[in-house]
């Protein structure tokens, strides 16, 4: 169970600082404590093993406390992004069927919205700034859950049962719920934690959202090694992160692309980062250039580049001391996990190039009550009672075994390195009156790698602005979702089943294999 | 003058990062950060607004939340800078 990554920290002293959120420092002690309270108390408001607990909460000590007490009571946390709008909240409550919402200041108005729209939930949590002021009859205060009464809960549970549902943009143009397992997780982190060495001496800065599942894991990568998280609530000020580095003597620096743009344009030689010891990427390729940049300017830290994707975590790794031999690869498999490419008919292969499949324990259990969709990416191996992951990514893998990304398979597009479903937005631009076609995808962009670009038609009668259709998209797409680009074209081509054709993905600058 | 200043930035945020939502009022004082009206990248266009439209140059060690995070803390920095400026001239 997850509670034993947390336990496992606390085993090696409970009296070490294990969190810094802003201002506030926890010991071990005190997240087990508060964790536990936490646990009775949304166990006494009737939340029970098996049940959902959605979280829209941004980076707080509230969120980190209460992903542990959900999996003490052996009940599933879903976290959402702080960008999430009403319509598509309310989808993913009407699939998940929560029993209980905790929601931030900024989340609440959005969360309220999107609770008119389904029945169900019995429990409503306020947190963060205001919540005592805010809380009514709905709303109970995140702090009365802290306060100390019964007796701790016993874990409930075994490592089969699931732990996180966390929610990805599908090709479908539907958020799917990706099941993962308290065993998923553990085993995610113990062969991460394997090629990272965290040991009790490292200090984790997490700027990325624990609704985004490589910010959730440096949780549980930080506290299974007795390590130290910094969370911040987002990366927003380059310079307060640098000074940030040096006060808490940051050790450890997750990035996705989008940040090491913003962190390349620092001058980094002015500020003492000497206590970093590593910087991993993921989400999408680090372009070649910033991976040049960072190394000249920090040539003592080693950068790990590194492919997952949400299905399982985490996928590959590249040794750090290869990076300048192979910038354009993603390395080999971590521990406990193997990988093969299927040709177009289908035939695993270890090397070659075609779409990556995945055998791992850190494998998904599949997408929340969504069979079919599941069947689509989990199929049978060629051994009995073997599962693979379909990754949906096209790679090269040579024959020394090394992992080379080379592109979507299908049209979805990783911006920020998230991903956004081209359909997902495109249903929104439907929405609007007078649009007759939409068609969205990606286009490379310095700073995301990839933005998203929107092409439309309207109907004859209709004047529209690229604001008006930005501000549409605005209120009800995630931020990373909302395009960057608006066109207005005449007519589109289209293909033989009459379907618009999209333009083909972008590969990312400066991704020269 | 810190007014006209504001105004001028309130109007680009509202059209940039807003998208012309004038219903969704912000006050001078509020946070860009705790509300997220603006992101990383925004921020970055913001600052590439105010440089280019007041003729100044903001530095690295300047991009502070103290400098930016709120209306009333961008149009500040703006006039400071603009005064230093006169003050030399």
């Amino acid at each position: 169970m997850i509670t034993s990554l947390l336990e496992s920290g606390a085993s090696i002293d409970p009296h070490r600082t294990a969190l810094v959120c802003g201002a506030d420092r926890f010991t071990y002690a005190d997240l087990v404590r508060l964790s536990e309270s936490v646990a009775a108390s949304l166990h006494g408001l009737g939340v029970r093993r098996g049940d959902r607990v959605v979280l829209c909460l941004e980076n707080s000590w509230e969120a980190v406390v209460v992903i542990f007490a959900v999996a003490r009571i052996g009940a599933i946390f879903v976290p959402i992004g702080r960008s999430m709008k009403a319509p598509k909240l309310a989808q993913i409550l009407s699939d998940c069927t929560p029993v209980a919402v905790v929601a931030d200041a900024r989340m609440r108005a959005v969360a309220d919205d999107a609770l008119t729209r389904v029945d169900g939930v019995k429990v409503q949590v306020a947190a963060g700034r205001n919540a005592r002021e805010d809380s009514t009859r709905a709303w109970t205060a995140f702090s009365a859950l802290t306060e100390e009464g019964a007796d701790p809960l016993p874990v409930a549970g075994i490592d089969l049962d699931l732990a996180a549902l966390i929610y990805t943009s599908g090709s479908s143009g539907r958020a799917k719920g990706v099941m993962l397992s308290h065993g998923n997780i553990e085993t995610a982190a113990a062969s991460i934690n394997g090629y990272l060495r965290n040991t009790p001496d490292d200090v984790i800065l997490d700027v990325l959202p624990l609704s985004f599942d490589y910010g959730l894991y440096q949780l549980f990568l930080a506290f299974s090694s007795g390590a130290r998280l910094v969370l911040e609530r987002a990366f927003m000020y380059p310079t307060a992160l640098l000074e940030l580095i040096a006060r808490e003597r940051v050790t450890a620096l997750p990035m996705v692309p989008t940040l090491a743009a913003l962190f390349t344009r620092q001058n980094l030689s002015t500020c003492d980062l000497s206590s970093l010891r590593y910087i991993t990427n993921t989400g999408a390729p680090l372009p070649i250039t910033h991976i040049r940049l960072l190394r000249q300017a920090l040539p003592h830290v080693q950068i790990v580049s590194m492919y997952g994707l949400t299905e399982c975590k985490r996928v590959s790794f590249l040794p750090p001391e290869e990076i300048d031999e192979r910038p354009g690869s993603v390395g080999h498999p971590m521990d406990n996990v193997e990988v093969f490419v299927a040709d177009e008919n289908g035939r695993l292969a270890t090397h070659g190039t075609g779409e990556l499949v995945i055998r791992g324990s850190n494998v998904m259990q599949g997408y929340w009550a969504a069979p079919e969709e599941t069947a689509r990416v989990l199929k049978p191996g060629p051994l009995p009672g073997q599962v693979l992951l379909y990754s949906g990514d096209r790679f090269h893998i040579d024959a020394d075994g090394y992992m080379y990304f080379e592109a979507r398979l299908d049209d979805v597009i990783k911006c920020r390195g998230q991903r956004v479903s081209p359909r997902e937005v495109e249903n929104v631009l439907y929405e609007i009156a007078g649009v007759t076609g939409a068609s969205v995808s990606g286009i490379p962009d310095e700073i995301l790698g990839t933005a998203v670009k929107a092409r439309l038609s309207l109907d004859r009668s209709v004047t529209l602005t690229e604001q008006a259709v930005l501000r549409h998209c605005a209120a009800r797409l995630e931020d990373f979702m909302v395009p960057r680009v608006v066109e207005f074209v005449d007519d589109f081509p289209v293909t033989e089943s009459g379907k618009i054709r999209r333009a083909s993905p972008a590969p990312p600058l400066d991704q020269a294999h | 003058m810190v007014e006209t200043f504001a105004s001028e930035i309130k109007a680009f945020i509202v059209a940039n990062f807003l998208f012309g939502d004038e219903g969704n009022t912000f006050t001078d004082e509020q946070s860009f950060l705790e509300t997220g009206i603006i992101d990383s990248t925004g921020l970055l266009e913001l600052v590439a607004f105010v440089e280019q439209k007041y003729g100044i140059s903001i530095g690295d060690r300047e991009m502070v939340p103290e400098n930016l995070d709120s209306l009333r803390n961008v149009s500040q920095l703006v006039a400071r800078k603009l005064a230093a400026v006169g003050a030399k001239a």
